[in-house]
């Protein structure tokens, strides 16, 4: 691309050229200080700038440094010192360092990493931008794709999750990235330049030093490579997180679901209690190989959730569909049957709120999270906020229906609730309130809720059973639409809102041509906005001849 | 105090003669001050140059020891009226701001500044914020220049050099009675570099001084027909002696004369980026040896005709590389060259980007242009930004879907007490109806975004009340909303905004958060600061100056983060049938100067075996539905997303990182909008009590009973999870 002709740039007269591109706040500003601290102490020229401010609140920002060697300069020089760039110039920067994955295509998209010569060092971790977290489903964007963008796009690429090597070491993640670089071997310093650099900086200089080199190792191994994509035609199968990442608990889980696989296969009984042993053997007898982890996964809930009873009704609910499953290996009927039959079955009401407030398991989880040391003390306090309505609902029926029609009792707990109630899980009077509320269990299934929510299933499932003798793969959407019934209070509201258009449609498009595509078009819809408008559209948006329309109305 | 401490460069401006210098562009021109003999210095706060304001408060005894005058102003107008002192007496005063939102504030008083004329050196130094990273609309701090006759300096990129034109702006100052303008641009403001120090030097005559010496000069006041005579010798003298000053002592630069026909004439903030796209086309090298004479204007106002004469006399053409709209240099260059009779070329935005920053990218790419049309076959270099986006080969192919690289605009930090204001705002609003909400300058500002999506317009630093104005009929079933920040409410907001709706009787709802600080130009005191300061006065409540005003209806809430009252209370402004402006004031301390001083506190404690309690908030993922509600009234960067722990859900759970610091928005979101009751708060304590591990005994005791029969339920149907 240059020709022949040299010039003083391309015979290397240049500087050493870095872009960090980082979020505000995470330190991008001290590495780049430790950066020229290291090039200023080996004897080059260092300069660095960055934009600061208000634009750096927590947003994207590019920090810049260039370094070149001290001491070539001639007396008939124009400049005693070499003029040195303050932005970084597309195609002519050495090293990124990028603090996060996005960040990394960030760097690739504005041509600041390049495959002819940048060697990449991003941190593979993500944090992800507003738009991914404020989706009501699943927002966020594809990392693979970013993972293949920054091995094509760099011509040596260093990955690695920094975050979570700079945080086992109680540092931050400049700390680690700063390791990586001194590990890619890029600069021409010796690694204790670079570390004395950190010591020179005087500020948590043991814990910096420690995720230094767990930088630095990382970079002495191969980044990692996407996930495969799912090969072949056929049916696309649906496990979680199919073309998702690099998150190495997403990564863990995939590999822990499929040996869950083939232990179901072979031994289902040792998936559950004693207590379920009969239902295991039902899953193994009655329902196909493809289908018997979730199934699994749904009889334990279940039956948490209500009693081994209301196993038996999950299995001849799912049983349903599977009765039509065609014998082609796959069974994606019958695996998100089991999946959304069993999620709805256990819908989250406030007896099975409290429940999940007082397994010993999660008050652990809790204890790991705010990284507790053994036997620190921990308090934990629940936000709750429960409404009249919902408390009517988890009372027996006639009960029930009393505390919703008595004015006082409203007022009662509109007073108590109004503002929230905060309860303390860790102690006596908040743990035994909790204790009792999940001890309503048996008499759920006479809540006006249970009985609501029984109907309900039912008249999803004979709707999908009804598609799915003309169309299969309507059936498993109708089946998937479960997915729109979640949150709490206002936010379930509108999902119930959403599902019973759902399900109306579905009811019309049976038939027709395109009939699951176009319920995956109105399902995604119902997510993309909390008060329904897409979804408004989207079912306006279709053609006025089909017969949907008048179905809906 | 502010964001930062500057207790280590502050020291640095002790430096004396000989030693070297090294630090940020903005630090290099505080010490150049007190190298110049400087009397007095004023500014207000603002990226880029905050900094610059910020070491002066912390340098208090360097600057008494130097009898050096320094005030935190109270807005840009008043900093460039305190340059008066320069006025009648021979003090050397330096101002400082952000430019062009501040040199608009502060323009009435510059303009009379330059009309009379100053006897001391004042300089005005301009933060130029323009271009990436950039906070403000995109305009020229170079109109004020030439509108009000300032001139204006614009130094290359280099320590040494912006420290040598701060001298420098002094002495043309002074030889030309009118004030000058040092731009900085943004990246030069945080460019890091060195230079050879001075010793700091005492001014010969002190503010004191001057005050126990009053003197006046009558023509030197801005009243015909003293005026009428200002503007006579803005041209007569004081043009000619600036001529005089920037030729004699070589001001502007002319390297590699002699080299080609052609000429590149450049603004010396852009100086070296036009080196670095002279490289990259094999025209130039490090050390600046270009092969096509440069002329570097180091002044870009006056543009000295005779030196651009003189440059181009043997040419063919120039290339003028000037960033920024209008072309004001163009335009002047054009006017030179014609009246003169030139026949050279002059291109410029024909060739170079009409509007925008000057990237390296911009100038390769406009130079390439030039270069190939006069010298075709003398530039060697190529480089791959010059080729077409379709080249496999450009920089900008593409690489990487754009769909995945979001945007990442700023927002509010974790732990931020406005992030609760903004969630009970649009709590009110699910009750009341949306309203016309004006929005003002700082953080709060952020809030037009997701995930709150409130405000409409700003209109400028503290006009959130004014820009609301219009928008308040009495015919109109609501009124309209303003939010103003403390910064902005001290700044001007106090006057023309809820001052104005007293005045006019108003309806509208005036929110005024006070975090204590002017947060978003790095945590600078302002009146109401609540941190007890020894040299300002402070504590100052927001509330008594707009009852002092005239105000009936307002009312203070301390902490921000109880959302349900915030709401509560605004649903109740918004509906009360009391005429006249209803004034709330906010109030909860910023969160990063908060943890800036409580975090190394609390860990102290700690060592020192204090009972600490660390909060912070999760989220229970068993509970939560993945709906992501939470997120959509609160923003916060802490609180995100993770993928699904349960093997049967698919949508991501909601989680709170390891960064929470417990404000307890998340609480109170939850509860306020009903939300979801999946959020906990853990407290950790440190160094318990006998008290405190008393009580867990016993709790233990009795949550370990009633949990046995839980668990011993739940294990006949649940098997010890498959270790991964």
């Amino acid at each position: 691309m240059t020709s022949d002709r040299t010039t003083s740039w391309t015979t290397g007269h240049r500087p050493i050229t870095i872009a960090i591109l980082a979020m505000g706040g995470e330190g991008g500003g001290v590495l780049a200080d430790w950066i020229v601290a290291v090039g200023e102490t080996a004897g080059y020229h260092a300069q660095n700038t960055s934009v600061a401010g208000v634009a750096q609140r927590t947003g994207a920002t590019v920090y810049y440094v260039e370094l070149y060697p001290s001491g070539d300069a001639g007396p008939d020089d124009a400049r005693s010192e070499p003029v040195l760039s303050l932005f970084p110039t597309p195609g002519e920067v050495d090293v990124v360092i990028a603090s996060e994955l996005m960040e990394a295509g960030r760097a690739i998209q504005r041509g600041f990493c390049t495959p002819d010569r940048t060697t990449l060092i991003a941190s593979t971790n993500r944090v992800y931008s507003m738009d991914e977290k404020l989706a009501l489903g699943d927002g966020r964007v594809d990392s693979n794709t970013l993972l293949e963008a920054a091995h094509a796009g760099a011509q040596r690429f260093i990955g690695a999750d920094f975050m979570e090597l700079a945080s086992a070491a109680r540092s931050v993640i400049s700390a680690a990235l700063f390791g990586a670089l001194a590990g890619s071997g890029t600069l021409p310093f010796p690694r204790t330049g670079f570390e004395d650099a950190i010591r020179a900086s005087g500020k948590g200089v043991d814990a910096s030093l420690a995720a230094f080199a767990s930088g630095y190792d990382a970079a002495q191994r191969p980044a990692p490579r996407p996930t495969a994509a799912p090969s072949g035609s056929g049916p696309v199968s649906v496990t979680i997180g199919r073309s998702r990442p690099v998150d190495p608990a997403e990564e863990a889980a995939e590999a822990a679901a499929k040996r869950r696989e083939e232990v179901a296969a072979t031994d289902p009984g040792s998936l559950v209690g004693p207590a379920l042993q009969a239902h295991a053997a039902r899953v193994a007898a009655d329902f196909p190989a493809a289908a018997r982890s979730m199934l699994l996964h749904g009889v334990v809930r279940t039956a948490v959730f209500q009693g081994p009873r209301y196993t038996e009704a999950y299995l001849d609910r799912v049983a349903r569909l599977a009765a039509v499953e065609p014998d082609d290996g796959t069974a994606r009927l019958t695996t998100e049957a089991a999946r959304h039959v069993a999620l709805w079955m256990c819908y989250q009401d406030t007896i099975q709120v409290a429940l999940q407030k007082i397994r010993r398991r999660r008050l652990d989880g809790v204890r790991a999270e705010a990284k507790a040391a053994d036997d620190q003390l921990l308090n934990v306090h629940e936000y709750l906020h429960p409404q009249l309505d919902e408390i009517a609902d988890t009372l027996p029926v006639a009960l029930g229906k009393a505390v919703a029609g008595s004015a006082w009792f409203g007022k009662l707990v509109r007073k108590v609730t109004h503002n929230g109630m905060v309860v303390n899980t860790t102690g006596a009077i908040g743990f035994s309130m909790l204790w009792a509320m999940a001890a309503f269990r048996p008499l759920r299934p006479r809540s006006l809720r249970f009985a609501r929510e029984q109907t309900a299933i039912d008249a999803w499932l004979d709707l999908a059973l009804t598609a799915a003798a003309v169309d299969y793969d309507l059936a498993c959407e109708i089946v998937e639409c479960q997915r729109v019934l979640k949150g709490y209070g206002a936010t379930h509201q509108h999902g119930e809102e959403s599902f019973t258009t759902l399900l109306a449609q579905a009811d019309a498009l049976i038939g027709a041509e395109d009939a699951a595509a176009t319920l995956v078009r109105l399902r995604d819809a119902a997510l993309a906005d909390e008060d329904g408008t897409a979804l408004c559209s989207a079912v306006a948006a279709l053609p006025q001849s089909e017969p949907a329309l008048s179905h809906a109305h | 105090m502010a964001e930062r401490s500057f207790a280590h460069e502050v020291r640095k401006l002790r430096m004396g003669a000989g030693s070297t210098f090294t630090g940020e562009g903005i630090l290099a021109v505080t010490k150049a001050l007190l190298q110049s003999g400087v009397a007095y210095v004023g500014g207000y706060q603002g990226a880029p140059i905050s900094h610059l304001m910020d070491v002066l408060g912390d340098a208090h005894e360097i600057l008494d020891e130097l009898d050096v005058h320094f005030e935190n102003s109270a807005s840009e107008a008043t900093a460039a009226a305190m340059l008066a002192a320069s006025v009648n007496y021979p003090l050397r005063g330096a101002i400082t701001f952000k430019s062009t939102v501040g040199t608009n504030v502060a323009s009435d008083a510059l303009a009379n500044l330059a009309s009379g004329g100053v006897k001391g050196g004042a300089l005005v130094i301009v933060g130029e914020d323009y271009g990436e990273g950039s906070s403000i609309m995109q305009e020229r701090s170079h109109a004020f220049a030439m509108k009000s006759q300032m001139w204006l300096l614009d130094p290359r990129p280099n320590i040494d050099a912006i420290v040598r034109s701060v001298e420098a702006g002094f002495e043309l100052s002074e030889a030309s009675s009118t004030p000058v303008m040092l731009q900085l641009r943004l990246r030069s403001c945080h460019l890091y570099g060195s230079f050879t120090a001075k010793d700091n030097v005492r001014p010969p005559m002190t503010v004191k001084d001057a005050a126990e010496h009053p003197s006046r000069q009558l023509d030197r006041i801005v009243l015909p027909p003293a005026s009428f005579l200002h503007e006579k010798e803005k041209i007569e003298d004081r043009w000619p002696a600036a001529v005089d000053y920037i030729t004699s002592h070589g001001l502007n630069e002319v390297l590699g004369e002699g080299t080609s026909d052609i000429g590149i004439i450049v603004q010396g903030g852009v100086y070296n980026t036009l080196n670095r796209a002279m490289e990259l086309l094999g025209v130039s090298d490090a050390y600046g040896n270009t092969q096509i004479p440069t002329y570097v204007m180091n002044v870009t106002y006056p543009v000295i005709d005779s030196e651009i004469l003189d440059f181009v006399k043997d040419k063919r053409a120039v290339l003028l590389v000037e960033e920024g709209q209008p072309d004001y240099i163009e335009q002047n260059l054009n006017a030179i060259l014609r009246r003169a009779g030139s026949d050279v070329a002059l291109h410029g935005k024909d060739l170079l980007p009409v509007a925008g920053e000057y990237t390296a990218t911009a100038v390769t790419r406009g130079l390439h242009a030039y270069l190939s049309k006069y010298l075709p076959n003398v530039a060697p270099g190529t480089p791959t930004l010059l080729l077409p986006h379709s080249d496999p080969r450009s920089p900008f192919a593409e690489r990487v879907s754009a769909e995945v690289v979001r945007t990442r605009p700023p927002g509010l930090c974790t732990g931020c007490p406005e992030r609760p204001i903004f969630s009970a705002l649009k709590l009110a609003e699910r009750e009341t109806g949306e309203h016309h909400v004006s929005a003002d300058i700082g953080c709060h500002l952020f809030a037009i975004n997701e995930p709150f999506n409130l405000g409409a317009t700003t209109m400028g630093y503290g006009l959130g009340s004014a820009g609301a104005a219009a928008l308040n009929s009495k015919d109109a079933d609501r009124p309209s909303i303003a939010v103003m920040g403390d910064g902005g409410f001290w700044h001007n907001g106090l006057t023309s905004g809820v001052g104005n709706a007293v005045f006019n009787q108003s309806d509208q709802l005036v929110l005024v958060v006070d975090n204590a600080y002017s947060a978003a130009t790095g945590g600078q005191d302002v009146l109401s600061s609540r941190a007890d300061s020894e040299l300002r006065s402070t504590k100052h409540p927001i509330e008594k100056a707009v009852r002092g005003i005239g105000v009936k209806w307002a009312r203070t809430v301390t902490n921000t983060y109880q959302i349900g009252k915030l709401r509560d209370l605004f649903v109740k402004a918004l509906t009360t049938e009391e005429p006249g402006p209803k004034v709330i004031v906010a109030q909860s301390e910023c969160s990063l100067n908060k943890q800036r001083r409580e975090k190394p506190l609390r860990a102290q404690a700690i060592k020192d075996g204090k009972r600490v309690v660390k909060e912070r908030f999760g989220v229970d993922a068993d509970t939560c539905t993945g709906d992501h509600a939470c997120i959509r009234v609160s923003g916060c960067p802490s609180l995100t997303i993770k993928a699904n722990p349960d093997p049967m859900r698919t949508d991501p759970v909601a989680t709170v990182l390891d960064s929470c610091v417990g404000c307890g928005t998340c609480g109170a979101n939850a509860h306020a909008a009903s939300l979801c009751p999946s959020f906990y708060r853990s407290d950790l304590v440190y160094n318990p009590t006998w008290r405190d591990t008393g009580l867990a005994r016993l709790r233990k005791g009795w949550i370990g009973a009633l949990s046995r029969g839980v668990e011993r339920r739940a294990a006949r149907f649940e098997v010890a999870e498959v270790t991964a």
